[in-house]
């Protein structure tokens, strides 16, 4: 088990390695940079770029870079006067982890709780709309949700708030905004494991044995038809990121996604690259602890694979 | 001692035909479209799509407006019978435009998977028919590459080569083949111990003959459905891009453009966000329902 965690590390941290150099080439290769300003001199833009290590040696910039990283200071940004890059997301990231922790706690529970619906439903009804609901929530793409919802229930109905995040009421739409995706996702996972754990030799058996039928659910059924949904918690989690993106766009919420859009509409190039290396190592870790929380869960998964 | 005419027994003509093929002989494809058809929901998407595609196509060469034709005496029109959907904050005509749209996301939808799929045929290819430190390699690199989101590759790829159709369909392309090389990679390993391999590798077949024309022709069910479901995928990134205002800039447009430029006003005009939004679901969902129809059809177990 530590030998497989370390080699998992051990590739993390060669990824994000080359994460990192990939990025930090891109940013130095984009047309235009940051102190582009119409209205200073050329003087002026030199001093800024000497200031800031741009004048610099490209590669040596990367050596600087790496080794402040590697003492977890992730620059100065380049556009917010005196702001640091890990101030910003010390200040920007709870309300991003808030969104995602809620979205994603609430499309799990509900999505088992549907999943086992629509595989033990003996109602053609159900199932098809449980499953119409499904296919819909795959194919929708996040920001047309989010805009849909805007546009009825803040817009023509005026039920909730549509802009910051003050009250319970405001994380309505964002939330379910990000919620559908997943939820649809996982329903659909379930349904299928756990149609399929149902058939299993191991079931009958306990069935024989005159287990009761919650423990029979709980106990031997779902903790099987759970893995896949473990596995997909991965890509879920890279969905909760990217949908921060659009979602705190344009429901104007402060977060990690808006910090970003902006970076890059500002090419505040210290701010994309931290942001980007901070979201790298969070999925990192979260894919790393899904596959750890699969192994314990199942232990017939071979830890070599 | 049987007598030579006694060497043979004439078969009862009742029996004639007990082993006769009833089955009609299909070719693959035709098996593959009949079965298709027998499915509603894909023939829906399908017929959609196509409806969608043509209007697209043809349907700005028909309309007397140009897609960026700006006239501020019109802006911001509800839907009349001159201007269908109305006019934007610009007097573009909205339905020209929303046509015109619609038509830049097909097609880098269909062009980004079409380049996704030749590079991930490729490298998938030939990770799984290599083999070995090659193939461990090649895995790795998929993974590397896949452990960040796509759209943090897409969003630097935009910035760095400017906002346009190439440069949208480049960073669709950088981790969009992945998937695909994956599935080739697991079909090309099953299919190479097989004994239609062996055969052609003991005839002497060149390894990029085996490959290329032996093994990738039975891996084309899996080829097909994961392309198809790819498309949907690419609309929906450049939708994104463009959204977040990175993507297509006005004066041309591109479904997300026009859903950006409606944001603005959603609160005034909020038709104008509709239209958009709304084709962009019809072409999501047509898509999926086609591929959805193309996996069934393609699967073999499903045959009778």
């Amino acid at each position: 088990m530590l030998k497989y965690i370390g080699k998992r590390l051990l590739f993390g941290i060669v990824s994000l390695f080359a994460l990192i150099v990939i990025v930090f080439f891109l940013t130095r290769f984009m047309p235009g940079n940051p102190f582009n300003y119409e209205n200073i001199n050329q003087s002026v833009r030199d001093e800024l770029l000497s200031h800031y290590g741009l004048d610099r040696p490209v590669l040596e910039q990367l050596g600087v870079y790496l080794n402040n990283l590697l003492h977890g200071d992730l620059g100065i940004s380049y556009k917010k006067a005196g702001m640091t890059v890990n101030e910003l997301i010390r200040t920007e990231a709870p309300y991003t982890l808030r969104l995602g922790v809620i979205s994603y706690v609430i499309s799990l529970v509900l999505g088992v709780f549907l999943g086992i619906r629509m595989a033990v439903t003996s109602r053609e009804s159900v199932r098809g709309g449980l499953m119409a609901f499904t296919v819909m929530g795959i194919s929708i793409p996040n920001y047309v949700l989010a805009l849909l919802l805007m546009l009825v229930f803040g817009v023509m109905l005026k039920l909730v708030p549509v802009v910051g995040l003050g009250t319970w009421k405001h994380y309505i739409l964002p939330v379910a905004s990000l919620t559908v995706y997943p939820l649809a996702q996982i329903s659909k996972l379930v349904r299928s494991s756990y149609t399929e754990a149902m058939q299993q030799d191991y079931v009958t058996m306990a069935k024989a044995k005159g287990i009761a039928g919650r423990r029979i659910v709980l106990v031997h059924i779902l903790k099987n038809a759970m893995i896949p949904v473990i596995t997909a918690s991965g890509p879920i989690i890279a969905f909760l990121v990217t949908g921060s993106f659009v979602v705190e766009e344009i429901f104007t919420i402060p977060g990690i996604g808006r910090e970003f859009v902006d970076a890059v509409s500002n090419r505040d190039y210290t701010v994309i690259m931290g942001l980007t290396i901070f979201l790298g190592i969070t999925l990192m870790i979260c894919n790393l602890a899904a596959d750890i929380l699969c192994v314990l869960v199942d232990p017939r998964i071979k830890l070599e694979e | 001692m049987l007598r030579p005419e006694e060497y043979f027994e004439p078969l009862d003509p009742a029996e004639k035909n007990e082993e006769y093929i009833a089955m009609e002989s299909k070719s693959f494809a035709r098996d593959t479209w009949e079965r298709f058809c027998a499915n509603k929901r894909a023939v829906a998407g399908l017929i959609l799509l196509a409806v969608i595609a043509v209007i697209a196509f043809a349907g700005p060469l028909l309309s007397p407006y140009p897609y960026d034709g700006m006239d501020t005496s019109i802006a911001n029109q509800g839907p009349s019978l001159a201007h269908w959907f109305g006019t934007d904050k610009m007097g573009r005509d909205e339905f020209t435009r929303v046509l015109y749209g619609a038509r830049i996301s097909l097609m880098i939808g269909f062009v980004a998977t079409a380049a996704n799929m030749v590079i991930g045929i490729i490298y998938g290819g030939i990770a799984g028919y290599v083999g070995g430190v090659a193939d461990n390699i090649m895995v790795r690199v998929m993974d590397v590459v896949q452990s960040i989101p796509a759209m943090i590759y897409m969003i630097l790829i935009m910035l760095m080569l400017g906002s346009n159709v190439y440069s949208v369909m480049i960073g669709i392309c950088v981790n969009g083949w992945i998937n695909m090389a994956r599935i080739v990679r697991g079909e090309v390993r099953t299919l190479k111990e097989r004994e239609f391999a062996t055969a052609a590798f003991v005839l002497g077949a060149s390894r990029k003959r085996i490959l290329f024309k032996y093994l990738m022709v039975n891996a084309v069910g899996p080829i097909i459905v994961t392309a198809t479901l790819m498309v949907p995928q690419a609309i929906f990134n450049e939708a994104f891009l463009s959204f977040i205002g990175i993507g297509i800039s006005a004066p041309q447009a591109s479904l997300g453009t026009l859903a950006q430029d409606a944001k603005m006003m959603i609160s005034k005009y909020p038709m104008l966000m509709v239209y958009p939004v709304l084709v962009i679901c019809l072409v999501i969902f047509a898509l999926n329902f086609v591929g959805e129809g193309l996996e069934e059809a393609l699967n073999p177990k499903g045959r009778d």
